[in-house]
């Protein structure tokens, strides 16, 4: 505005001047109301009506829309355009766009009515949102809230205003720090109006002061947080605490969910754990998956209504901005100084990752070699198919029928199935020198036979030969009939590899009950088939021909033999269930012709031991297999499963032929698995023989000096004599002169433990066996009620529970009764249970009584030699136990056979060099075994 | 706000005897505290299962039914339930209210030396004399185990359960640790024949005792000795050790009649608690507090840190 006062020049004039008043202007006419107009958005006037019409004009020209009027919509439905749905006629039918606008009867636009955006929030809530809005994961932003402003306050905390309520605290009485913390114990069970719960009043700084006479407003409840699941387990799933569970205190939890800062309910939203009281383990498996198979467990976790509140108690906590259901970053306020210094969007209820994901490692694929071609060579299926003596058809239809057969016949699997005198004979290669498959495995008088009805056979074609050489029926079977063969002969003589084979499977077999019975239909034929198979199992060759109906014609006999022999091959016998119970006996006698051996065997155990004297412990001593638990045990164990989709159950173990030449091959790597394949061993191996090997291995130095010098002879023998003759026999035969020399007196026992019954027997023979020992070792205590019926034992048992010490004493009198003073002959028996116990299982329990063991000295000048004696003398007397003992010394067989042998050589050499201290610096196990068992019982006399 | 915390205090060893139990069920064959320690079992070889408040030293329940003395107990983790082992080759599964038998498994071929619930109790793992370690179902009704671990070769005489993992010690000098969650087995070659195996508390080690009168503190991960602790006489029983509840001390009876503690990291001998005559054959330490309870042929002795106020009051009254 400039002014026109003095001087023009001076001044700056800024904007448009008025138009200068003059003095005579009459004054301007204010536009009467009759001339005023109002124009809406579209430049049309609108006429201002009375408010018995609304105000405005609502259309054209006072009318509706149009010059025509408003037309109300009207139901059209013809067949090419269908009305979807019949819908209702709603307010919003008759509304035109102005009706949706900003001054509609019904805006459709988030507006902020005059209302809301007044003046009066105070402005402790200002600044409470701008410090929050600082703290929050996009600083100062408060934009969202803004835009989303809360509708109204309501009438509730309008009142609460008014009563002196301020935000941020909670509703209720000023209270005393103690009494209000009763009053949210008790208030729990009470109707109607509820404190809120106090929230995070356990901080420790309210529990550092609490002045008598002031009073505190209850603290305001916090929102809940959402945190992301970042587990796979299930809703409301919580692991194990081992920390936790240590803290006992497992009883079961109220459940509340109604309460904010319930520990089941943060629980149920994954919330972090806070300083909560409660002990023991808790967590659950949640439910079962739709793909485990067993459903009739009982894994959901036991509850009861009674932990829940079916009440909704007290009022909805918080600012009513949320739920309880409310994030929590409302409340809490840590880690926020990380997210700070990230600017980018991130939506509140979000966090940052703690860690980056890791990317995907992408390998590259392998190189190709460069002269590599992409040819498939195709099989020649069909040929091999056709020069199996089964049709393809039945082979399939008997397999599919029962699924019974475990092994196809190899000829009609891929190449990956055939063996390798199967490739051999495809290739036209030569034979290798060694032991070739079938005949390798039978006994050489066996095997004397076949040659000589080999001879026989092709010096005089018999009608049906019962055996042929093996290279020739392989040959014969793989390569079509041999030139030297007339064709007629050549199927007879294809049919009898197959008995041969028949043979070899069925051989032996002790479970008829379940075979698989293919000729049910035909009851006498079903009857003639089972014969053949007894006569197979006791290893008759010519059962074919006996149990064959010798009235029916020749050609219906020669097709029965066929039908027989392949079902006989195709139905053979599985001993699946039992295989995983037993290893398998390895009588001589019985070809199976391989081995289950463990596939990682440990290494060698005098590397360890010296790595053990040496203190070395570490990757010397650590050896790491691959074990494979039972699904169901990772299931219980609520682990995922190591190794998803594979079948194997403990050690994975390998199939092994007996006497392959890999077996010999391993003989300069580890001694052990040399030793395994010697027949005497092999024979009755278990799993404890590998140990007792080893520990023959490291007991001392002159049974190793012995046993590294027998091996070698052995490896001379088997390389000296020919390859056929690493058969059972021979082995047999080197060995037992082996053993000869050196034990004699173990000779009948062996032969005792020749054939191994069957599983119950065992048990029942070493459970008495140990107990009855135990009663004789643990001289006191405890009675075996129900074995072997020792009735005194049982009586002085219970007479001791009811009278204590006396009684203990008094029992070891009863069970060694001929003995008048217990405390010099208690000592003796003990030292040579000792030594028996610690041969076979090692630490045993301490006596029920102290005096018993401290029975004072006794003059054991060399307790080795006599504990020896002793031992001897107790085997005689103890025969019956011995005798019931046998099965365990079976199981032990090798241990103590072993044990006894390095025994008596250490008491050879310690008698030769006169003292047995001679071999103490040796680290070698037995002598330190003996050693440690002298010193005890030197140890105990000399208390 | 908080202060700071106090320097932490040396830690305190039970050397106080509190109290004694004299059992009444022939010599004690095993003593556990159970989850929280509130409670003790006692094995007896008069084939019960006795159960004991620690606090007033009460007996609270006896569990019969086993055919032959009892070798071991463990109580899951709620309290609900307990398993006992016992030389009449099998484990019973006790319902702790009501002492029933809840479920008897049988299939062992000798005597069960050890037995453990795993941490949800819904497995028994028990190691026997015949050399296999058995995992029975609790929650089904299969009487057969889940699956045997036949490895060791010889009695299987001590087993624990943490977590995803089984530690075994065997006579045959190994301590073998089966890792279910990557599937593999850790074989540690100790030679003498383990009696006792522990994992300690923070999980990263494992303890081992064997008849070598030698107690190995081994790294779980690699196998190697951390720690090496003798003195005492373990040649012929198979007796306990254990590790204290913050892993500051190692513990194992002794055939002379002592509790060794060696400080576990220096290794030297920090205190012989003198038990009595006879062979401590069983030691259990609380899971949380300064604590220790041992067993000598019939008795148990509870040992804590101070002398209980409580006994002295009442005996002033």
């Amino acid at each position: 505005m400039a002014s026109d006062s003095d001087g023009d020049e001076d001044f700056v004039t800024y904007g448009t001047p008025l138009e200068p008043l003059e003095e005579d202007e009459p004054l301007k006419k204010p536009v009467p109301l009759h001339e005023q107009t109002v124009k809406d958005e579209k430049g049309r006037y609108q006429r201002f009506h009375g408010a018995f019409t609304g105000g405005f004009s609502a259309g054209y020209f006072n009318t509706v829309g149009t010059k025509e009027g408003w037309a109300p919509s009207t139901f059209v439905s013809s067949r090419q355009q269908k009305v979807e749905k019949k819908h209702h006629a709603r307010p919003e039918d008759f509304m035109d766009e102005e009706d949706f606008g900003e001054h509609g009867i019904a805006p459709r636009e988030i507006t902020t009515s005059q209302e809301f955006s007044s003046s009066r929030r105070d402005a402790a809530g200002e600044k409470a949102r701008a410090v929050h809005a600082q703290a929050a994961l996009i600083p100062g932003d408060t934009l969202l809230e803004e835009l989303i402003t809360p509708t109204r306050s309501s009438v509730g905390v309008e009142l609460l205003k008014r009563m002196g309520w301020k935000e941020g605290q909670g509703v209720g009485p000023r209270t005393k720090r103690k009494a209000r913390r009763q009053q949210t114990d008790g208030a729990r069970g009470v109707y109607g109006a509820v404190l809120p719960p106090a929230g995070s009043e356990e901080s420790e700084d309210e529990e550092e002061f609490a002045p008598e006479n002031v009073t505190f407003a209850p603290k305001d409840v916090t929102p809940v947080d959402f945190n992301p699941r970042l587990g796979l387990q299930g809703l409301g799933y919580r692991g194990l605490d081992p920390g936790r569970a240590l803290l006992g205190l497992g009883a079961p939890e109220h459940i509340d969910l109604f309460r904010p800062q319930s520990e089941s309910r943060s629980r149920l939203f994954g919330d972090a754990q806070r300083g909560s009281r409660r002990g023991g383990v808790a967590g659950q498996a949640f439910g079962v998956g739709a793909m485990e198979d067993d459903d009739d467990e009982e894994v959901y976790h036991r509850d009861s209504m009674s932990r829940y509140d079916t009440v909704l108690g007290g009022e909805e906590p918080g600012d009513g901005l949320y739920g309880w259901t409310a994030p929590q970053q409302y409340t809490k306020k840590k880690d926020k100084s990380k997210d700070a210094s990230y600017l980018g969007k991130i939506l509140e209820g979000f966090t940052l990752a703690q860690k980056p994901s890791e990317g995907i490692t992408i390998f590259p694929p392998p190189s190709l070699p460069r002269d590599y071609r992409p040819v498939h060579c195709f099989r020649p299926s069909v040929e091999v198919l056709s020069l199996s003596g089964v049709s393809p058809a039945l082979a399939e239809a008997l397999r599919v029928s029962r699924g019974h057969m475990v092994k196809e016949e190899p000829q009609q699997g891929g190449r990956h199935q055939l063996d390798s005198s199967q490739r051999r004979a495809l290739l036209g290669e030569d034979a290798l020198q060694g032991p070739s498959s079938v005949l390798e495995l039978l006994k050489p008088e066996d095997r004397e036979r076949l040659l000589s009805l080999r001879n026989s056979s092709s010096s005089s074609n018999v009608p049906a030969p019962k055996t042929q050489p093996p290279a020739s029926h392989d040959a014969l079977r793989w390569g079509g009939p041999a030139a030297a063969a007339p064709p007629a002969v050549a199927g007879v003589a294809a049919s009898s590899g197959l008995q041969q084979e028949a043979l070899t499977v069925w051989k032996g077999v002790q479970t008829s009950s379940q075979t698989f019975r293919p000729f049910e239909k035909n009851s006498s034929k079903q009857a003639r088939y089972e014969l053949y198979l007894d006569r197979l199992k006791q290893g008759d060759k010519d059962g074919l021909e006996q149990s064959l109906d010798p009235g029916m014609t020749e050609w219906e006999r020669s097709r029965e033999r066929d039908e027989f022999v392949r079902a006989s091959i195709l139905y053979r016998p599985t001993a699946s269930s039992l295989s995983c119970r037993f290893t398998r006996a390895k009588d001589p006698e019985e070809d199976d012709g391989t081995v289950e051996v463990p596939r990682d065997q440990e290494g060698d155990v005098d590397d360890k031991q010296a790595a053990v004297n040496m203190k070395m412990f570490g990757k010397l001593t650590r050896e790491t297999f691959e074990w494979y638990p039972d699904k169901l045990l990772c299931k219980r164990f609520n682990i995922p499963d190591p190794y998803p989709g594979c079948s194997l159950v403990g050690l994975p173990k390998v199939k092994r032929d007996k006497f392959s030449v890999f077996n010999f091959l391993s003989v300069p790597e580890s001694r052990e698995t040399t030793a395994a394949p010697k027949p005497p061993e092999a024979g009755k191996r278990s799993r404890w023989d590998v140990s007792q090997e080893e520990e023959k291995k490291k007991k001392d130095p002159l049974s190793q000096l012995l046993n590294d010098a027998r091996n070698q002879t052995e490896i001379k023998e088997e390389q000296s004599s020919p390859p056929a003759s690493g058969s059972a026999k021979d082995q047999t035969e080197t060995m037992s002169v082996d053993e000869q020399k050196e034990k004699k007196d173990e000779e009948e026992e062996e032969e005792e433990e020749e054939s191994r019954p069957p599983m119950d027997l065992f048990k029942a023979i070493f459970a008495s066996s140990s107990s009855s020992e135990e009663e004789e070792e643990k001289s006191s205590s405890s009675s075996q009620g129900e074995s072997d019926g020792e009735a005194e034992d049982k009586d002085a048992t219970e007479g001791r529970v009811e009278a204590d010490t006396p009684a203990l004493n008094l029992f070891g009198i009863a069970v060694h009764g001929s003995s008048q003073q217990p405390a010099v002959v208690r000592p003796q028996n003990f030292v040579q249970e000792v030594k028996e116990e610690e041969e076979e299982f090692g630490p045993k329990l301490p006596p029920p009584s102290a005096a018993l063991i401290r029975g004072g000295p006794v003059s054991v000048e060399k307790p080795n030699k006599r504990s020896r004696e002793k031992r001897h003398k107790n085997k005689k007397q103890h025969k019956h136990k011995k005798d019931k003992k046998k099965k365990k010394k079976k199981k032990h067989k090798t241990k103590g056979k072993q044990q006894k042998k390095s025994k008596k050589e250490t008491d050879s050499s310690g008698e030769d060099s006169g003292g047995e201290d001679s071999g103490e610096e040796a680290a070698q196990v037995s002598t330190q075994e003996l050693l440690k068992r002298l010193k005890h019982v030197r140890s105990l006399e000399s208390w | 706000m908080a202060f700071p915390e106090p320097r932490p205090q040396a830690p305190q060893l039970p050397q106080h005897l509190l109290r004694t139990i004299d059992c009444q069920q022939g010599a004690v064959r095993a003593v556990r505290f159970n989850a929280d320690g509130n409670y003790l079992l006692s094995c007896g070889s008069d084939k019960s299962l006795k159960l004991w408040s620690v606090s007033r030293g009460t007996p609270l329940k006896t569990y019969s039914g086993h055919g032959y003395e009892v070798l071991d107990a463990d109580g899951s983790y709620d309290n609900s339930h307990l398993c006992s082992c016992s030389s009449d080759k099998t484990v019973i599964l006790w319902d702790v209210a009501t002492g029933q038998v809840t479920r008897k498994l049988r299939g062992h071929a000798g005597k069960v030396n050890c037995v453990q619930f795993n941490e949800e109790a819904t497995v028994i793992l028990s190691g026997s004399l015949d050399g296999t370690v058995r995992c029975w179902d609790t929650r089904s009704r299969r009487f057969e185990p889940i699956q045997v671990l036949d490895e060791a070769r010889d009695s299987v005489s001590s087993l624990k359960v943490a977590q995803h993992e089984l530690l075994t010690g065997s006579v045959d000098g190994r301590v073998r640790r089966y890792d279910l969650r990557m599937g593999q087995l850790h074989v540690d070659f100790i030679s003498s024949p383990i009696t006792c195996v522990c994992f300690s508390q923070d999980g990263q080690c494992t303890l081992s005792s064997s008849l070598d009168s030698t107690v190995r503190l081994l790294d779980k991960s690699t196998g190697e000795m951390l720690g090496e602790y003798s003195g005492h006489k373990m040649k012929g029983y198979k007796l306990d050790c254990c590790l204290s509840s913050k892993d500051t001390h190692v513990l194992s009876c002794s055939e002379d009649g002592h509790v060794y503690f060696w400080d576990l990291v220096e290794g030297s001998l920090s205190l012989k608690l003198p038990v009595g005559k006879a062979v401590v054959q069983s030691l259990s330490f609380h899971p949380t507090e300064t604590c220790l309870i041992t067993a000598m042929e019939g008795r148990v002795q509870v040992w804590g840190a101070e002398p209980e106020e409580t006994e002295e009051d009442a005996a002033a009254t």
